[in-house]
């Protein structure tokens, strides 16, 4: 049970999100852009990856689940890939440059005086740009917000990875502005 | 001067924000309802929130900046040095004592928040609001200290800034101006 009384029984952030709407619209319009915008060289998929990879450093089952399961929907990666990708980037196929910004993630995640310049001339090194740098560190920082709000208030969560990601195309599909809170349901 | 090139040589979090308004102008929506939206908190103890939870993540930037509202806002050094150091002494309400207990552990992690936290707080009269928005205030200065340091801006030296940049916090907020951003101070910082 969270540690306050949200008078509905939404899992996660969507519980805070109804309890709480003067402050959902920001956090949400702010998630829109981070994670969806169109006019980013970072792919979606590239972008739920970062905010899935910092929701496991920060231990928030919801999150890592939400996300983890949106970026395997958008990057083609099932559970255990996603899992992989978590535990330890540098050992999987993905890109260098995502490596690189990955490592700077956890670096944000530990605390921002952690990110020093040589994190930062790698991820440029392997290619990233000043916006992907940029984006990179904001979708971090703001993961180490969005999962302290959630744990902090202790919300429940669905125990059964699978929940998350058969909702995940759903998710894709109706992105964090424009969605029914409410409709919990699969398609 | 910071990680990456920005388009203005604002320091701090005021550069990032005034680089990137597409997101900065929801960071500040959100900013402005939690500190400068109607609540039974105080504007001064929601700012001392965030001064602590800067004060623990080092970021010197926030730290100083917030610590000159909380001054702005009629507090002093003796108060902030007893909130960062000894905060079951602070000359503060046991309410807001257990606030910024809560708001500490939010700083670890949020899974730190205990329910003997939340009891403690809710038995010296804090509402759920209040829990809830204490707890949303500290993970919000979680993302702008990781910000401000994650990306190496510039942090003045001069406290004369910090005690402009809290004038125009307490007197306008939270917003972005129309006009874009002005200095709070004539030198140009590199």
């Amino acid at each position: 049970m969270a540690h306050i009384n949200l008078e509905n029984d939404l899992p996660g952030i969507r519980g805070l999100m109804a309890y709480s709407p003067q402050t959902a619209k920001p956090l949400n319009e702010l998630a829109e852009i981070m994670l969806r915008d169109d006019n980013n060289t970072l792919t979606r998929g590239e972008r739920e990856l970062i905010g899935t990879y910092v929701s496991y450093l920060n231990d928030c089952f919801f999150c890592q689940n939400v996300h983890g399961s949106l970026a395997g929907h958008y990057l083609g990666c099932d559970i255990p890939e996603i899992d992989a990708i978590k535990k330890e980037p540098s050992l999987t196929n993905i890109p260098d440059k995502l490596k690189a910004l990955l490592a700077v993630a956890a670096k944000v995640q530990e605390g921002g005086r952690h990110v020093t310049a040589d994190v930062i001339e790698n991820a440029k090194d392997a290619g990233a740009t000043d916006k992907e740098i940029h984006d990179t560190v904001l979708i971090a920082a703001a993961f180490c917000m969005y999962n302290r709000y959630v744990d902090g208030l202790a919300t429940w969560s669905p125990k059964d990875r699978q929940f998350y990601v058969e909702r995940a195309p759903k998710r894709a599909e109706e992105g964090y502005i424009d969605f029914d809170l409410y409709n919990n349901t699969i398609s | 001067m910071a990680y990456i090139k920005l388009n203005n040589q604002l320091p701090g979090i005021t550069g990032l924000l005034e680089n990137r308004p597409d997101t900065g102008d929801h960071i500040r929506a959100l900013t402005q309802v939690l500190l400068r939206g109607e609540s039974s908190l105080t504007e001064m103890e929601r700012e001392l929130i965030a001064t602590l939870v800067s004060y623990r993540n080092e970021c010197r930037f926030c730290t100083s900046a917030h610590a000159a509202t909380v001054k702005a806002l009629g507090g002093d050094d003796e108060l902030l040095d007893k909130v960062f150091h000894d905060a079951d002494n602070a000359p503060v309400s046991d309410k807001m004592k257990a606030l910024l207990n809560i708001a500490a552990k939010v700083q670890k992690l949020g899974k730190e928040v205990k329910e003997e936290d939340v009891e403690r707080a809710k038995k010296h009269g804090a509402t759920d609001v209040e829990i809830h928005d204490t707890v949303l205030i500290a993970a919000l200065f979680c993302l702008y200290n990781r910000y401000v340091d994650g990306l190496g801006t510039y942090r003045p030296e001069d406290p004369g800034y910090y005690e402009k940049l809290a004038q125009r916090l307490v007197t306008v907020g939270y917003m972005r101006p129309r006009e874009g951003v002005i200095p709070v101070a004539e030198t140009t910082y590199r």
